[in-house]
């Protein structure tokens, strides 16, 4: 906290007094910024320590894993392993391609439904709207456990368990937390754009596709960053729909690999793991700021 | 010629009108799928709560038995609620304090305070399998990080997640790593607090300490209660690192609410059975928030009360 108490005034110009003052203020700060450090960089080690030791066992030999003390950087490194672990006992490329058929789909699915919900809730009029918009709020609270059966009943006997259908149709109808985003980032559009471009001839939906969605592209991203991680993350929908192996995304087939080899192949597994969760590293460092904008705009952590 | 009429053609609709169908139109997708996928299976399954469905067989009306056998025929149940409420009271108390400590580090303005806020989000943007399954490797008794660590300062560690007694921690450990999430939120709230309240607090002679206690902490305190709320109910949900880590095991240690009405759906077949747990949990979570509703009013303090009421 930046200190605000002034510097002892009297004679005109800097006196002896001053200079003193200066200079334990500055120690002051310095002391400050120094115990800050003392905090802050032994936890973000500590943070960052369960990745380096991922990393580290997928790039050990497996005599070398269960080596007591263990050796934090391996010698020599077994790039090998990303390799072995990928290729050598489930099919991890095919599940990637599900992985991604389901997660491209449910992106675009989520900014097509949500943007639309989202306009309608921040700029048309209309009666029930505000009890509309409260069933959105509330839906966002609503455990995802309470509604998981009867999705499975309709799914089943719609005969769409073992395909992506499950997976990939919901998102074509919306995400609360999506719509509430978005809802309140377009509320920061001033409307006398829209008034512009209405005397100008534009209709409802030319405003959100000319005036509203060009400006809300740090938005879009928010929500398609988000979108990718949970959808890249997703277990639970996976393993309650998915039967057939050819069908398993990468979060299954990680799971059933522990399953099966998950006692031995330690470094293969960790392997893996780190290939998995690379993607995900990438994204958040291009997109940190996106991060923190959406979680200030809505208070939510996605 | 009079049939025609019938048919007149309908008359052009008034702005507001078109206005308001447009409406429809845009939130229809969302309507739909509120339909289909939130409050119609809302309703379902409290319906299927009511039958003695298995998926297969031809559904029976039971009444309340579902929810009679919870605390007559289940002998998990009860262990199943205290071991959730260990998991939810421990990772929530632990991480509202942990995440209120380091949003303050991280409000404090000393050089390069961006990086370091970007490294202690980031375990939170990376749950999952495979998260999961590395924290199960730290875990490891013999080779893991954890009690590697542990060796060095002469601790000899427990065996974690093959012990009854510290499976439960280890999963709350676990949890902690992800107080980036919280601390975000609460960062935003730090932020927000007017500077000019700090200068009055100087001018009345308050310390950094009575500083944190009469004026951050009541500006803070409507985030804290959301984050507390926001909390409980995610924990009271935790599964993916139950089902990967521990399968609910050693013994039942671990095993908690929605990992119970997993087994129960789709390992057991009892649709109905876990339709009444989860129309249970609902009711839980929904009870405890409205006790946080509650409390709070005796504990938040919200800017513009006074013109709300």
């Amino acid at each position: 906290m930046s200190s605000t108490t002034a510097a002892p005034q009297g004679q005109r110009g800097i006196t002896l007094r001053s200079v003193r003052w200066y200079r334990r203020k500055a120690v002051r700060e310095l002391a400050r910024v120094v115990c800050v450090y003392i905090l802050i960089v032994p936890g973000a080690i500590l943070l960052l320590l369960p990745f380096l030791w991922m990393l580290s066992t997928a790039l050990k030999l497996p005599k070398q894993i269960f080596v007591f003390p263990p050796q934090l950087i391996p010698n020599p490194p077994q790039w090998r392993n990303f390799v072995d672990g990928w290729t050598k006992y489930v099919p991890f490329t095919l599940y990637l391609r599900n992985t991604l058929i389901i997660t491209g789909n449910n992106i675009l699915g989520n900014l097509f439904s949500c943007c639309l919900a989202a306009y309608g809730f921040a700029r048309l009029r209309a009666r029930g709207k505000d009890v509309l918009f409260l069933l959105v709020l509330g839906t966002m609270m609503l455990p995802f456990w309470v509604t998981l059966i009867p999705q499975y009943v309709l799914f089943s006997r719609l005969r769409w368990t073992n395909t992506f259908l499950p997976l990939t149709v919901p998102a074509w109808f919306g995400w609360p937390f999506f719509i509430f985003l978005l809802r309140q980032f377009f509320m920061t559009i001033p409307r006398d754009l829209d008034a512009a471009a209405r005397i100008d001839g534009c209709s409802t939906w030319g405003i959100l596709w000319r005036i509203i969605l060009p400006l809300s592209k740090p938005a879009l991203a928010t929500v398609a960053v988000f979108a990718f991680i949970g959808n890249w993350n997703n277990f639970l929908s996976p393993l309650i729909y998915l039967r057939d192996q050819d069908k398993y995304t990468l979060a299954i087939g990680l799971q059933r690999f522990q399953g099966v080899h998950g006692n031995m192949q330690y470094h293969h597994m960790m392997a893996v793991s780190t290939l998995i969760v690379l993607p995900i590293l990438v994204v958040y460092f291009l997109a940190q700021r996106l991060f923190v904008r959406g979680i200030v705009m809505t208070g939510m952590k996605g | 010629m009079r049939a025609t009429r019938l048919f007149r053609r309908p008359r052009p609709l008034t702005l507001r009108a078109r206005e308001e169908l447009d409406f429809y139109l845009a939130i229809s997708p969302w309507a739909i799928g509120f339909i289909v996928f939130g409050g119609g299976p809302l309703v379902a399954s409290l319906v299927m709560s009511l039958t003695d469905w298995t998926g297969l067989t031809t559904r029976h009306w039971v009444g309340v038995q579902n929810y009679v056998a919870m605390v007559t025929a289940d002998r998990d149940f009860f262990t199943v609620l205290r071991n959730t409420f260990y998991y939810s009271f421990g990772s929530v108390s632990l991480g509202v304090v942990l995440s209120l400590a380091v949003a303050l580090l991280m409000n404090q303005k000393v050089p390069g305070i961006n990086v370091f806020r970007t490294l202690y989000y980031l375990p939170a943007v990376t749950s999952g399998v495979a998260i999961a399954i590395m924290f199960a490797w730290i875990f490891n008794p013999q080779v893991g990080l954890i009690n590697f660590l542990l060796s060095l300062i002469g601790i000899k560690g427990p065996l974690w997640l093959a012990s009854q007694q510290w499976a439960m921690p280890a999963l709350i450990l676990m949890s902690l790593w992800g107080v980036g999430g919280n601390m975000v939120v609460l960062l935003a709230g730090l932020q927000g607090v007017p500077e000019e309240l700090y200068d009055a607090a100087k001018v009345d002679g308050a310390g950094k300490w009575r500083e944190f206690l009469h004026v951050t902490l009541p500006m803070i305190s409507p985030v804290v209660f959301f984050i507390i709320i926001t909390s409980i109910i995610s924990t009271f949900q935790v599964f993916e690192n139950v089902y990967i880590m521990t399968r609910g095991g050693p013994g039942t240690a671990t095993r908690v609410y929605v990992f119970h009405l997993y087994q129960n759906a789709f390992e057991y077949q009892k649709m109905g059975y876990a339709s009444a747990l989860a129309w249970v949990l609902f009711l839980i979570i929904l009870g405890l928030t409205w006790l946080q509703l509650r409390a709070s009013r005796y504990w938040v303090y919200y800017e513009f009360e006074g013109e709300t009421r």
